[in-house]
């Protein structure tokens, strides 16, 4: 299989690449990178566990090329930790009792930030749009909606502090 | 186009475990060299937070803080049996196991600490906070750790124990056909409020509101967790999932989630719970099984409410817009048939009231 090296930005860092040409970047995010917060649930764009923020926006790594990242910003769940705190996003899962399995939970989260990085109000129907590519067996949703309006609602007392 | 609502409950009692061979759990518990509690399992998390109540179970029985114990899962080769996290049954088989293995292992712990204290055994306490003290003057205390430190290197003591909890095999009277198979059993009734579309038969589930009375609530924030995880659970089989939706051919089955039909976040009906404590005699501090019963009651509280509002009877899941709308269809063109039936006498069955 061909090589191609691909330069992107990687939560924040510069990172440089031989990914298998025609690879996702879902593999190139696990199998090369150990980077397993990115989950893989049906490889075929139906599921969102895989989301991640590429460019500011929220994309299906399962179905995104790694070389088409080239240049690019991607942000996976590792990213949001970056000075060992939590996110608000993540204490507001884990307080609101979001997460069982937790197997949707990263794509949740990352699909959640996109959302509340372009809009810090966002009302309950926006995060409901937000979140409507990914989907959850355990928990019904309410939780998981409730804990990002709760996030929402701490980013911008954060900020207003700030 | 008219929207018409109905309101429907139904009640469920339901069993903690069940009973095949037997149901039989185990558990080990160790303290390390730096006193923290290893309890060992073959029982799987697999996200209803078995390993948090766990942790709360040896830690009260203990007397120690939940941080102090590590829950270790998984390993079904090497860990102590258990018959699974199924039916029910993992806090009450598990938990009761639990509290049996940490009672011998605390009383090794209190006979170990007598010996460094010079005291009586009998007259030690944990106080929740790492240490061990005489009761009455809790001045005279050791810390946990120097406990373990002690029993390992000075009187060479394993601080450990060994808990089972077994639910014998039930048989069957042959007379009566009577068997007690289960333990405990948790109830629980679901109000459901929904709006169908007489025009589409699209069914719209506006409120499930549950009562659930779970002997003791060991974690009430994971309890009802479950209650509203589960309820999303008897919606989706209530009115969406099915892998042969409408087609006689089986190639037109859904073949992934995009076909695949589950309620999603804009699907949601309001969902409100109220947890009644009842505890029971032989739950570990209480408490029953509160896991797959969650998907039960919504199920035919969703129906009722559907015959309510429209007269419809629909007894095969899911119930689909074209099952209501086939319903709605021939209630029109043949009333007669579908007359005994809305009269909602409760003690006729459908079949009973057909003849
Ligand atoms: S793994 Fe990418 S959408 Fe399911
Ligand atoms: S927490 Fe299990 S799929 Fe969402």
């Amino acid at each position: 299989m061909t090589k191609v090296p691909v330069q992107f930005t990687l939560n924040g860092r510069e990172q440089n690449e031989f990914v298998d040409s025609g690879s996702t970047l879902l593999a190139a995010l696990r199998d090369k990178l150990g980077l397993y917060g990115t989950k893989a649930g049906c490889h075929q764009g139906t599921c969102g566990a895989c989301t991640v923020i590429i460019d500011g926006s929220p994309q299906l790594s399962c179905l995104t090329l790694a070389e088409r990242c080239a240049g690019k910003s991607v942000t996976t769940l590792e990213g949001l930790t970056g000075n060992g705190a939590l996110h608000p996003l993540q204490q507001a899962f884990m307080e609101g009792f979001a997460a069982q399995c937790g197997f949707c939970t990263p794509g949740m989260i990352l699909a959640a930030k996109s959302l509340l990085d372009r809009n810090p109000s966002p009302s309950r129907d926006d995060v409901i749009d937000a979140i409507s590519g990914n989907i959850c067996r355990c928990t019904g949703y309410d939780p998981i909606i409730n804990a990002i309006l709760t996030a929402a609602e701490q980013l911008r007392g954060a900020r207003k502090s700030a | 186009m008219t929207k018409k609502r109905g309101r429907g409950m139904a009640s469920v009692n339901y069993p903690t475990g069940m009973n095949l061979g037997g149901d039989p759990s185990q558990a080990l518990i160790h303290a390390t060299t730096t006193g923290s509690f290893i309890v060992t399992l073959s029982s799987v998390d697999l996200g209803q937070g078995l390993k948090t109540v766990m942790a709360q179970i040896c830690a009260e029985t203990l007397g120690v803080s939940t941080e102090n114990v590590i829950i270790d899962t998984a390993d079904t080769d090497t860990g102590p049996h258990c018959m699974g996290t199924f039916a029910s049954r993992g806090t009450h088989r598990i938990g009761n196991a639990i509290i049996m293995a940490a009672k011998e292992a605390k009383s090794v712990l209190l006979e170990v600490a007598a010996e460094e204290l010079e005291v009586d055994a009998g007259d030690l306490e944990t106080d929740g906070a790492g240490n061990i003290r005489v009761k009455g003057s809790p001045q005279k205390s050791i810390a946990i750790l120097n406990v373990a430190l002690a029993a390992h290197f000075k009187h060479g003591r394993t601080i450990s124990g060994r808990g089972i909890f077994l639910q014998p095999r039930s048989y069957p009277e042959p007379e009566t056909g009577k068997m007690t198979p289960a333990t405990c059993y948790a109830h629980a009734c679901t109000v459901a409020e929904v709006e169908v579309d007489t025009e589409t038969g699209e069914v719209q589930v506006l409120s499930l509101k549950s009562a659930y009375e779970v002997g003791r609530a060991l974690n009430p924030r994971m309890v009802e967790q479950q209650i509203i995880g589960g309820a999303w659970m008897g919606l989706s089989h209530a009115l969406y999932e099915t892998t042969e939706p409408y087609y006689p051919n089986r190639a037109h089955g859904p073949t992934d989630f995009n076909q695949y039909l589950m309620p999603g976040p804009g699907d949601l009906p309001e969902f409100s719970n109220v947890i009644i404590e009842r505890p029971a005699g032989d739950g570990p501090f209480g408490a029953k099984g509160v896991g797959e019963m969650t998907a039960n009651s919504p199920i035919p509280a969703i129906a009722n409410a559907i015959f309510d509002a429209v007269g419809v009877r629909v007894d095969s899941l899911p119930i689909t817009p074209e099952k209501v709308l086939r319903g709605i269809q021939a209630l029109a063109h043949d009333p007669e048939k579908w007359t005994p039936v809305f009269r909602k006498d409760h003690a006729q069955t459908e079949d009973a009231a057909r003849h």
